[in-house]
């Protein structure tokens, strides 16, 4: 990775936000939340065990959205 | 269970000469430890199930053994012989002509974005018992014992069959592997791995974490679940079915690893026990994305004509699954063992 690129944040399709790059999580109290890799998936469909992170729930769940931003019309 | 840190800078040399289960992998255990020679070219391939059959795949087997960690008392010069390589083929052709028998390649044409789609609608279709719900719910340590023995035919090389990919991909397919494969490798970090991870899960469980340690015990459904990833990864013209099975593989593990580490702790397993299926969880909800949307969907959008493999790839992974699982229940249910002889209770 080039030194200054960005950190990115996906949204996969029906799935979790990947971010991919280095970043710091940390809880509301400013705890650090170790990540221990360079992908982390990051729950989108609230149903994980392991939150923040993803364990694969939202497909249990069948959870739908799309990988662009929504319009809040739908 | 106390154990000893694992010396994982040790080589991880394969153990034990395996025994033959039929005429033709007797020949083939004879011939691999001297020097090579010409085999005959019309040994008789086994005529049993070619998706399950003990003789086929073991010797099959064998013969894709030779370019990972090689056969313990082989003459490693075996690996390049055209003789065996012309066995090895005529094994392929009878495995891959049931493969496509038992899961026909013809899938409509799918676009690249739709892809993750695709291999979703396969993950759904497949209507195995659940061996992972099992495992958490009622598995017997015995059990666990069998299924860890299973796995391990794969799991102590895991990801290797998957990297013969690489040099045949480029661009973006290419570094969604690489990806994929870094997190599988460790991410650098030897007791990372993800084999050395599984070699301490089968510490944990007083099994033996030699490669091969168990070959004996694992039966031909088993094997052919491991040869099938050889033969995708190993021949180029299967790079589409490589991907699909990578990433239907992916798709299907997060969930049922999560089930794994809660069925050993229910067995009163610990960390060194679960961090395998614990780390399996996360990575993989990871490489699931990865695989299907940037390594499926990047391939084929590089060559839309491989849509059909990648999905015929998915497929035949979710079948060979489902019979293994099968044979591995019905076992199970029948109060048997899973195995091709019982194991040693632990810590006998």
């Amino acid at each position: 990775m080039p030194e200054h690129a960005p950190v990115t944040i996906t949204p996969y399709r029906d799935g979790p936000l990947l971010v991919r790059g280095p970043v710091q999580l940390e809880d509301m109290h400013g705890n650090p939340i170790p990540v221990g890799r360079e992908t982390v998936a990051l729950c989108r469909c609230g149903k994980s065990r392991i939150r923040p992170f993803c364990d694969g729930t939202h497909k249990v769940v069948r959870f739908r959205a799309p990988t662009g931003a929504e319009d809040g019309r739908g | 269970m106390l154990h000893a840190a694992p010396d994982t800078a040790q080589l991880r040399e394969p153990v034990g000469t395996p025994a033959p289960r039929g005429e033709l992998s007797a020949v083939l255990l004879g011939a691999l430890s001297g020097p090579p020679f010409a085999l005959p070219a019309d040994l008789e391939i086994p005529g049993g199930d070619p998706l399950s059959d003990d003789d086929l795949h073991l010797a099959l087997y064998l013969a894709y053994e030779l370019h990972y960690r090689g056969v313990p008392g082989a003459d490693e010069r075996w690996e390049w012989d055209p003789s065996l390589l012309a066995l090895r083929a005529r094994l392929e052709e009878r495995f891959e002509r049931a493969l496509v028998e038992a899961v026909p390649c013809d899938d409509p044409p799918v676009a690249p974005d739709e892809i993750d789609l695709a291999l979703r609608g396969v993950a759904e279709a497949d209507r195995g018992r659940s061996l992972s719900a099992y495992v958490e719910r009622e598995a017997t340590v015995e059990q666990v014992r069998e299924f860890a023995v299973h796995r391990s035919a794969y799991q102590l090389k895991e990801a290797d069959p998957h990297s013969w990919a690489l040099p045949r991909l480029s661009g973006p397919p290419k570094a969604a592997l690489v990806e994929i494969q870094a997190d599988e490798y460790g991410g650098g970090r030897t007791e990372r791995i993800h084999a050395e991870l599984f070699a301490r899960t089968l510490d944990a469980l007083d099994l033996d974490s030699r490669y091969g340690a168990y070959l004996d015990r694992v039966p031909g459904v088993t094997l052919a679940t491991v040869n099938l990833m050889s033969l995708f990864g190993l021949h180029r013209r299967l790079r589409g079915a490589i991907v699909g099975h990578l990433a239907l593989f992916e798709m299907s593990s997060s969930v049922p690893n999560g089930r794994y580490a809660r069925g050993l702790r229910r067995l009163g397993f610990g960390e060194d026990a679960t961090a395998f299926f614990d780390e399996h969880v996360v990575a993989d909800a990871v490489h699931e994305q990865v695989a299907a949307v940037d390594l499926a969907g990047g391939l084929v959008r590089q060559e839309p004509a491989l849509a059909g493999d990648v999905l015929w790839g998915a497929r035949v992974l979710a079948e060979l699954e489902r019979r293994w699982g099968d044979r591995v229940l019905d076992a199970w249910e029948a109060g048997a063992t899973s195995l091709r002889r019982p194991l040693a209770n632990a810590g006998a």
